[in-house]
């Protein structure tokens, strides 16, 4: 099968204006015939739901928390970016697009970024208009800051609750579709697999958590908005329901899993406190805004760290990238960090972690201002350690925090599986091999609001014909005992160890070898170690309860058989790319100063994976990544 | 740390549940509430029983999703805290924990400390929201807002609707979430053409619901992780009652 | 009008906009209520206090209010009976334990059992003074520079206020009253939508320092004045 990203021709600032004014429409007495699945109610699967709902399709959302307000989207503390320029500081769609593919280290696709840029000032004027309580000058106007990776202050926000807030805005005009009756909602329903019918996407698997019940559903187009599997590492900043599971059941059956060794490892959060430590928590990016990282220059310092003079102090990113500082893209200042600990200076009773450090700032500015800008984020670290940031330095490890890997999609969001589609973090598609900060909270929006409502069109105008297909249909038949008989073979091993011991075995490994450094000795073994673990899960794992109540436990077991599936496919991934590039970091591939070491020549291609059985090798098929616009150079924030 | 836990055990909806005792020995004070919950279910599987089935999600105190009745108030002693974020330094060694689910007609218990909270769901799909739709925005900046007024919606907005209001109130009443959807898109003036339909929905879905009346005890506002201010029952009886004078 | 009525009287809110405005016309009542009766206090031998209880009950305009007065009472009783008996079915299945000395005044968990209080007090005081001066037979009094014969009001309180239980009555319920007050007064602006971050303070001023001290203070103080004068 050749990939087929389907990128409009024509210059990249005409791509999607001219795509738009030429793509088949659905007229509004046939959309009222068609249905639509939405998988997931974060921000791209809210966004989209409310969207298409509003277009007058049927639209079914599925969430396995107990209401769509929950998403993981909600958690994103620092910003969402957009080409305004109401900074006047020289930002432009171009500067955007410029930006993301450069901090994304090359890997992305041109067209996807530039139309996510173009799409990103709509983002803000749609979220004001549904009441979203962006920060604001004392004019009224709204106001923005600086990130990391960038040179122009083009990041609304909403104190350290931006996420949340755009969420809420999203869940809002979802909720409005609910009440009109336009879209269904269907919490603690957990999607188990997709159905396919005649080679396309025709409905969902789903197990409602409350009894245990095994549904079907059909839909004539099926959306994943399913956000990233950061949680194969067992430690992320992910919630803890976050998985795979969705995309990996559509991965089995035929859609590709493009660039899966693409993790972002976030260089601000709270450092592991023990054994028993369930998640981590994400401090967010914007405190490099004030905060200077440093560690003590003499190894094994115990001072406190107020105690410590500054010249006996490191401020190691300022020393390495004078020009960005502290405000250095994640990669690299996750990487820094780990450089640091790993040559034993790292602070705390771990030594895994270094200083962040507001002495400074609230020297300059006054606790006052430090308070008003990052105070819900001081909080958060006060009750999380017990220590008072004003008056101690934080301190910080980085932590895997997104996944730009995901289901391969082509500029319509559709999967290789027609009319599955992938929207936000569960798509492989704008961020390339490192996504800039408050970029996340952009795209799942762009893809939800802006992009899927339009390009959804593509497929659903030569639907218009199809009647809904009743769910006793043999491939719904064939779904529904395949996943009956999964969970089956799970309630039956009935050995000694709980699904968690499984969990944080592979996260271990995956942390170990396959997280911010990586080589081949290493991956190579980590293969292994997964494999046992497969074998290990399959014959040991315990599961209390019954399968058909609810079962938190029986959930967890689901989502960590799929897990580790995974593992071993980023494992594949990241020894099949033998270059360096973004969160991706092959050790054997580095400049002198220790920087990434891309190889342009060899790996400027998407990696996007076919599952062809159990126990098989995935099939690599490459999506070469072609840059008419941008001159591809090594990364530079000196 | 060893701690005595207390837990409300309950199979489902329909059966009536009790309270069960759990003896833990190796508790850490770096422990989150919810991860001294996790060790317990890891035992209790190794020994063969069912787990405690608790809602929980981001772990970070935003996603509302943990509702733990501790000791007599929701989230536990803590102020400005959400279960998941109340760590076990909080407690003493040798202490015993009663841990019960929300209790409200509204929110129906789904098993032991589950409860279903979708009535707060129906609230909002009843009008808690600005009609428009994706694409029909003007320019965000076109529509000055004082940061005040931007600033006191953005305070009732940070409501993670966890619930904490109603289990606390002794009323079970759900005024308090339901000031804060109402402030929050009064205080905007995008939210002023549905201003009064909007405050007449909510509250008669909010009555439906089942919640209980407010008596202004003002434990709800005490109790809030996020400390969403009693301004905005208020405010929104306010609304109502203008509401139901000018239509 | 009427589906505004309807609106307000059908929603939650709205029943208890009833017992906001028919508490506050109380707490108002009960100003005027305690400025006339200390014309107890007034060493006379009672004309001032027997010539405001004429003034009471003969002029129309009181006798309106007075009226009034009853019916908010009765709907105030009304009501808060309504919103219990509706907030129990809220919560059918109470908590084994429950710790709000941190979240909530005493008073505000209270005002029911507060309320039954100045209930019984209500029926007991009524059945002393307003019944009697109503239906009872009562004894008369003239004074000099006053035509007309007066009931004696005043040596009808002077009499129920010379037995020990009946006074300990009166400064228990008030008590109650002050706890009851101390919440309701507050509590009914805020019901009212009044919460302004100036005005609140004062408000909740006025309801501590007016209506529970104040007030229960001088109506407990009349019992008590004429028990140490009988001693």
């Amino acid at each position: 099968m050749k990939l087929d990203a389907k990128i409009p021709e024509g210059p990249i600032a005409e791509k999607w204006t001219k795509y738009k004014a030429t793509i088949p429409l659905v007229n509004p007495a046939n959309k009222r015939h068609i249905e639509i699945i939405v998988v997931g109610s974060g921000l791209a699967g809210s966004s989209a739901a409310a969207s298409l709902a509003e277009m007058g399709y049927k639209v079914k959302v599925f969430c396995f928390q107990d209401s769509p307000r929950r998403a993981h989207s909600i958690a994103a503390q620092g910003g969402i970016n957009a080409a305004k320029n109401y900074s006047n500081d020289g930002d432009s769609v171009h500067r955007l697009f410029y930006d993301t593919i450069k901090g994304g280290d090359y890997r992305s696709r041109e067209g996807n970024v530039h139309r996510l840029a173009e799409v990103s000032t709509s983002i803000i004027d749609q979220c004001v208009a549904q009441g979203v309580p962006f920060a604001r000058e004392y004019g009224g106007l709204l106001d923005n800051r600086s990130f990391g990776g960038v040179q122009v202050s083009r990041t609304f926000y909403a104190k350290g609750q931006t996420g949340q807030q755009l969420l809420l805005g999203a869940y809002s005009a979802l909720s409005r579709q609910i009440g009109r009756k336009q879209a269904e909602m269907y919490t603690r329903h957990e999607m188990l697999d997709v159905v396919i019918i005649d080679g396309k996407a025709r409905g969902i698997i789903a197990r409602n958590l409350t009894n245990g019940k095994i549904e079907r559903y059909f839909g004539h187009a099926v959306v994943m908005a399913t956000g990233g599997y950061g949680n194969v590492f067992f430690l992320s900043t992910n919630a803890m329901g976050c998985n795979v599971t969705a995309i990996w059941r559509a991965h089995k059956k035929g859609a590709f899993f493009g660039n899966p060794c693409f993790t972002q490892i976030h260089p601000t959060c709270i450092p592991v406190s023990g054994d028993h430590q369930s998640k981590l928590t994400l401090m967010s990016e914007s405190l490099r805004n004030d905060g200077r990282i440093w560690v003590p220059k003499a190894k094994g310092d115990n001072r406190k760290p107020s105690e410590i003079p500054e010249d006996e102090r490191d401020y190691y990113l300022e020393r390495r990238y004078p020009a960005f500082g502290n405000l250095v893209p994640r990669d690299i200042a996750s990487r820094a960090a780990k450089e640091r600990c790993d040559a034993g200076y790292g602070v705390g009773t771990s030594k895994m972690a270094v200083y962040l450090d507001f002495s400074d700032a609230i020297n300059r500015l006054g606790k006052d201002t430090i308070e008003a800008r990052y105070g819900n984020l001081f909080e958060i670290y006060d009750k999380i350690t017990g220590e008072d940031p004003y008056t101690n330095a934080m301190r910080i490890y980085p932590a895997v925090h997104y996944t730009m890997g995901g289901l391969w999609v082509d500029y319509n969001l559709m999967t290789t599986i027609p009319g599955l589609y992938a929207t936000g973090e569960c798509n492989f598609s704008d961020h390339g091999a490192n996504r800039l900060g408050a970029s996340a909270l952009m795209q799942g929006l762009a893809d939800g609001y802006f992009v899927l409502p339009i390009t959804i069109g593509d497929f659903l105008s030569k639907e218009i014909g199809t009647k809904a297909i009743p769910t006793n249909h043999p491939a719904f038949e064939e779904a529904e005992n395949a996943v009956t008989e999964r969970i089956k073979k799970l309630m039956s091993i009935q050995g000694s160890e709980p699904v968690d011991y499984f969990h944080k075995k592979l996260g271990l490994t995956m942390w170990e070898y396959c997280g911010m450094g990586r080589n081949a000795e290493g991956l190579a073994k980590a293969k292994k170690i997964v494999q046992e673990i497969k074998k290990d899960f399959w014959s040991n794992v315990r599961i209390p309860g019954a399968p058909n109540e609810t079962n938190p436990e029986l959930e967890k077991a689901l989502r960590v058989a799929d897990f580790i599936e995974l593992g071993e496919l980023m494992i594949d991934d990241a020894l099949n790319r033998n270059e360096s590039c973004g969160g991706h970091f092959r050790e054997e591939y580095q400049t002198p100063e220790g920087e990434a070491l891309r190889d342009d020549n060899n790996y400027a291609y998407v990696a996007a994976w076919e599952y062809t059985g159990d126990n098989q090798p995935e099939v690599l098929h490459k999506e070469q990544l072609v840059f008419d616009n941008i001159k591809l150079v090594q990364r530079s924030y000196k | 740390m060893k701690l005595t836990l207390k837990v409300w055990r309950q199979k489902n909806a329909e059966n009536k549940g009790e309270f069960k005792t759990y003896q833990m020995d190796h508790v850490s004070e770096d422990m989150s509430f919810l991860e001294m919950f996790d060790v317990l279910n890891d035992d209790l599987v190794r020994k063969g029983e069912d787990t405690v089935a608790f809602d929980h999600d981001c772990r970070e105190g935003i996603c509302g999703m943990c509702s733990m009745y501790i000791n007599g108030r929701p989230h536990g002693p803590l102020k400005g805290t959400t279960t998941c974020q109340l760590h076990m330094r909080h407690f003493k060694d040798g202490e015993t924990i009663t841990v019960e689910p929300w209790r409200a007609t509204a929110f129906p218990i789904i098993k032991d400390l589950m409860v279903d909270r979708s009535a707060f769901d129906r609230i909002i799909q009843a009008g808690g929201y600005i009609s428009i739709n994706t694409g029909n925005a003007v320019d965000a900046n076109s529509t000055p807002i004082p940061k005040l007024d931007a600033d006191k919606a953005f305070d009732a907005a940070s409501c993670i609707g966890c619930g904490a209001c109603v289990a606390t109130c002794k009323n079970a009443s759900a005024m308090l979430f339901v000031s804060a959807k109402v402030s929050q898109l009064a205080l905007l003036p995008q939210g002023q053409p549905e201003r009064h339909q909007r405050v007449k929905k909510m509250v008669e879905i909010m009555d439906a619901e089942g919640f209980g009346n407010c008596t202004n005890t003002g434990a709800c506002e005490v109790e809030c992780p996020k400390g969403i201010s009693l301004e905005n029952i208020a405010r929104m009886n306010r609304d109502f009652l203008v509401a139901n004078v000018v239509d | 009008m009427a589906t505004v009525t309807a609106g307000i009287i059908q929603s939650s809110i709205g029943r208890k906009y009833l017992m906001a405005l028919s508490g506050l016309f109380l707490c108002t009542f009960l100003i005027v209520h305690m400025l006339g009766n200390l014309a107890l206090f007034k060493d006379d031998g009672g004309q001032a206090f027997n010539e405001y209880t004429y003034f009471m009950t003969h002029n129309p305009l009181i006798k309106i209010i007075a009226y009034v007065n009853y019916a908010f009472i009765l709907l105030h009783i009304f009501y808060s009976l309504t919103l219990t008996i509706y907030n129990r079915k809220a919560r059918p299945e109470s908590y084994a334990l429950v710790n709000q000395s941190k979240s909530a005044t005493w008073s505000s968990r209270n005002m029911g059992i507060l309320g039954s209080v100045i209930l019984i007090f209500l029926i007991v005081h009524m059945r002393t003074f307003w019944f009697e001066m109503k239906f009872g037979t009562m004894p008369t009094i003239q004074y000099d520079g006053n035509d007309m014969v007066l009931k004696d009001m005043y040596s009808v309180v002077a009499e129920a206020f010379s037995q020990v239980w009946y006074v300990a009555l009166y400064v228990v319920s008030m008590f109650a009253i002050a706890f009851h007050l101390y919440h309701g007064f507050q509590s009914g602006f805020q019901t009212l939508g009044i919460n302004h971050h100036k005005y609140t303070p004062i408000i909740k001023n006025i309801g501590m320092i007016l209506f529970a001290v104040i007030i229960p203070a001088l109506f407990a103080a009349m019992p008590l004045y004429f028990l140490i004068l009988n001693l």
